[in-house]
């Protein structure tokens, strides 16, 4: 049982509920989402119904239960931003990539995720490819962008 | 480099002694060298907070280290915090022997070469300076202003922002040299428990988070609450967009919040204490993680501290990422395990919190406050500010401003003197609003700038200071816009328990974007209920402001309820004139096809997805206003520019 998961509980010995979000947080920042393995197992391993999990990790923002694409977008949409003019960037990248309702473009190599703040409202508005920053953005320069990840994935 | 463990040597002469140095040559020579009065050889200092390291501070200093290594340089490279000045990153300051620290702006990999090379051999390059920073003991740069003469740093009174930036949040050593730790040890040495809550209350301390209480008060409720396991939580969950004091704080100088939540425990004799973070601040995460470790080597944290009998534990917990998590109660369900959700009140958390026991939350920049207080005494404390709001505020600044970064300043500062320390609004476009505390703040238009920052005077005028974000906004930008967005914010981060908050945040929603919105039929149903909304906007959030169990639904209606006060006229033009001034709300453009230079290619009709577009291919089109719904895709798929927007 939980076999896979072992390394990461042997550090929550007392299997309390007060354990299940930091148990999450390990298990995401080892494998980047969380699956329905993972859930089933920890159900077992702290004997909280599966539910009631699903319940708690759906109500956080952190937890994601798929996989990022092999190019991850990560639009920051906070208030500087937004001022900014970034909810224009989002529908550009939504339109041009071809985003569906589940957040990645067709062939599913792009995912998107507008997240609250990115840190840099300096040099806003801007977004995050892969861990890569792209400041100050404006049409031309996400154009750019955009046809340089397209020619990249193909 | 220092001696080994020559500051926890001593330690206890450093914490308790105004004058450690006195008759202890190497020690003074040490401190001095700590605090930067005295260097034996070129340190170069590099900005490595969030802001930094985005603007590529990273690459900066890459560069510097290989042209320290490929040059054989005899220069030390420092990490800092940021100095709040984000605009300006990457910075870097350097300080050669005898001569004061400079700093220098924007420094890229090219530059930054240059810059070293100049200095190392004792000349100042042409560009990027910034500043120097005043010392009696060293010779200043000629013609380089002092940065404490900034216009940026003038207005400002750095008091919990002091350090950051100019010290190294990753030594513990850096941090007792200048006076880290010492408000600590005073507490715990020098007075008991009851006498701390004392100081803070007669220091009338608020908490910096948005409620405004009295800190002092909520200290002698957990201290009177009966012995066995209290719990102390620093709320760092800073969540509002737009708000990143509390991570400058942790980036810039990480002891100091440690120091203030020691003294808190102590306050209330708890003998744990929780850092509760959001999830995204990875640096503060870890600068925080490393000096819990480095203040339990030195046994200022753990059991026994300084032989005074007192224990300490601080764990950090990441926050999994909820707006509603930065209320108390919906804080400590979701260390509890649970959906963070608030609870009624009473019973309070100081009477049954985390895990039933009795629990003090309070926020970062709060703490922060606590050990200047403890060394500098309530006096002094109460001597900053106004009457009723003492100490000082800070506020992340940003938007339309030409200077983007963390101010901190007196309580009492004018609105407009925020501003100015700021560089106002860049480029031709004038100052519009200001919009302070978030999505449970307020906005004020330009006749109102002199207003001070006092949480009284705030108040009245329909604002609240709340985590501290000061967003500015030009001409270009819509009111309504702004309110949609953080109504937006609020409906998806209700969590959903009390009905005034889940369903007033989304009616209200709704009313602002059926005022934004191009409606299909100007008559009607349609338009009746476009006019019963904007009546009852007032109404419903009378409601969620009387009914809602947390702030979080409480102060929702703030942005639109003052909006409405400041800018009635922007509403009315939306409402009655269909129109959008600034431009911004989509929903409100007419789109209209000139004849002249439309050649009836027929994609815009193709692309209309309300079918507003009619006419015969080959020659012009046109658009049916009554049937169009302002999406812009006409507008964005004709290949000859004849589509303009009115």
């Amino acid at each position: 049982m939980a076999e896979a998961l072992k390394h990461i509980l042997y550090k929550y010995p007392g299997k309390e509920q007060k354990d299940l979000i930091p148990i999450l947080q390990d298990i995401q920042n080892e494998n980047g989402y969380l699956s329905e393995t993972h859930i089933q197992n920890l159900s077992k391993y702290l004997k909280i119904p599966e539910v009631k999990i699903y319940s708690i990790a759906t109500f956080y923002n952190q937890f994601r239960f798929a996989p990022n694409a092999k190019y991850h977008i990560r639009i920051c949409s906070g208030s500087a931003c937004h001022v900014m003019g970034s909810d224009k960037l989002t529908e550009t990248i939504k339109n041009t990539l071809e985003i569906q309702g589940n957040n990645r473009s067709k062939n599913g190599k792009i995912s998107i995720e507008e997240i609250p703040c990115l840190g840099a409202c300096a040099l806003a508005p801007l977004i995050e490819i892969n861990g890569i920053f792209h400041a100050k953005l404006n049409s031309q320069k996400l154009n750019r962008i955009i046809n340089e990840l397209l020619e990249n994935q193909q | 480099m220092l001696p080994m463990n020559l500051i926890k040597e001593h330690l206890p002469l450093l914490l308790m002694n105004p004058n450690p140095e006195k008759g202890n040559p190497v020690l003074q020579r040490n401190l001095s060298r700590l605090r930067h009065n005295h260097v034996d050889k070129m340190i170069i200092f590099i900005g490595m907070g969030s802001c930094g390291i985005i603007a590529g501070a990273n690459k900066t200093k890459q560069t510097i280290i290989h042209h320290l290594k490929n040059h054989n340089i005899d220069a030390e490279v420092i990490d800092v915090g940021c100095i709040g000045l984000c605009t300006e990153e990457p910075i870097i300051d350097i300080q050669i022997p005898g001569r004061t620290r400079i700093s220098f702006s924007r420094v890229s990999e090219d530059s930054a070469t240059e810059i070293i090379d100049a200095i190392s051999n004792n000349f100042l390059p042409d560009a990027n300076i910034l500043g120097q920073y005043q010392n009696d003991k060293l010779l200043n740069w000629e013609d380089v202003p002092f940065m404490n003469k900034l216009s940026f740093f003038k207005a400002q009174n750095k008091i919990l922002t002091n350090h950051c930036g100019i010290i190294n949040p990753e030594a513990i050593d850096d941090s007792i040299a200048n006076n880290g730790y010492t408000g600590f040890i005073k507490a715990i040495t020098a007075y008991t428990s009851k006498e701390v809550c004392q100081i803070v209350s007669d220091a009338k301390l608020k908490g910096r988070s948005g409620s405004a209480y009295l800190t002092g008060k909520k200290w002698i409720a957990g201290l009177e609450q009966a012995h066995g396991t209290k719990y102390l939580i620093c709320n760092a969950d800073e969540s509002d967009p737009g708000s990143f004091v509390d991570r400058h704080l942790a980036e810039g100088d990480p002891h100091q919040i440690i120091e203030g939540i020691a003294i808190a425990a102590y306050a209330i004799q708890a003998s744990k204490a929780i850092i509760y973070i959001r999830n995204q601040y990875q640096l503060a995460i870890n600068r925080l993680k490393n000096a819990l470790k480095q203040a339990y080597e030195y046994n200022l944290l753990g059991d026994n501290i300084f032989n005074s009998g007192f224990n300490l534990d601080i764990t950090l917990k990441i926050g999994p990422g909820a707006h509603v998590c930065g209320e108390e109660t919906a804080l400590i369900a979701s260390l509890e395990g649970k959906r963070g959700m608030p609870e009624t009140k009473p019973p309070y958390p100081v009477q049954k919190g985390l895990f039933g026991k009795p629990t003090v939350v309070n926020n970062l920049e709060t703490l922060a406050n606590v050990p200047h207080i403890l060394r500098n005494g309530a006096e002094w404390f109460s001597k900053i500010g106004t009457e009723n709001s003492h100490g000082t505020k800070l506020f992340s600044v940003s938007g339309k401003i030409a200077r983007t970064g963390v101010i901190e300043v007196d309580m009492g500062t004018k609105i407009r003197d925020i501003l100015q320390t700021a560089g106002g609004v860049p480029g031709e476009a004038d100052l519009k609003a200001v919009h302070i505390g978030g999505p449970s703040g307020g906005i004020i238009d330009t006749k109102h700038i002199d207003l001070h920052i006092d949480y009284e005077e705030m108040e009245q005028a329909g604002l609240r200071m709340g985590s501290g974000s000061f967003l500015v906004l030009s001409e270009k930008n819509c009111i309504l816009n702004l309110t949609k967005y953080f109504m937006r914010f609020i409906q998806q981060e209700s969590c959903g328990k009390c009905i005034p908050c889940r369903e007033g945040s989304q009616r209200m929603l709704e009313i602002l974007e059926r005022i934004t919105q191009k409606p299909y039929h100007e008559s009607g149903h349609e338009s009746l209920e476009r006019f019963k909304g904007v009546i009852q906007l007032e109404s419903l959030a009378k409601v969620m402001q009387e009914t809602s169990l947390c702030g979080l639904g409480q102060y929702a209606p703030n942005p639109v309820l003052s909006a409405l006060k400041y800018f009635r006229d922007e509403f009315e033009e939306h409402i009655f004139d269909r129109k959008c001034k600034a431009g911004i709300c989509k929903g409100l453009k007419s789109y209209i096809i000139d004849v002249d230079i439309c050649t009836g290619c027929t994609v815009c009709a193709q692309k209309c997805p309300a079918d507003a577009i009619i006419g015969t291919a080959r020659s012009p089109f046109f658009i049916v206003q009554e049937k169009c719904i302002g999406c812009g895709e006409c507008y964005e798929h004709c290949k000859f520019n004849a589509i303009s927007i009115k």
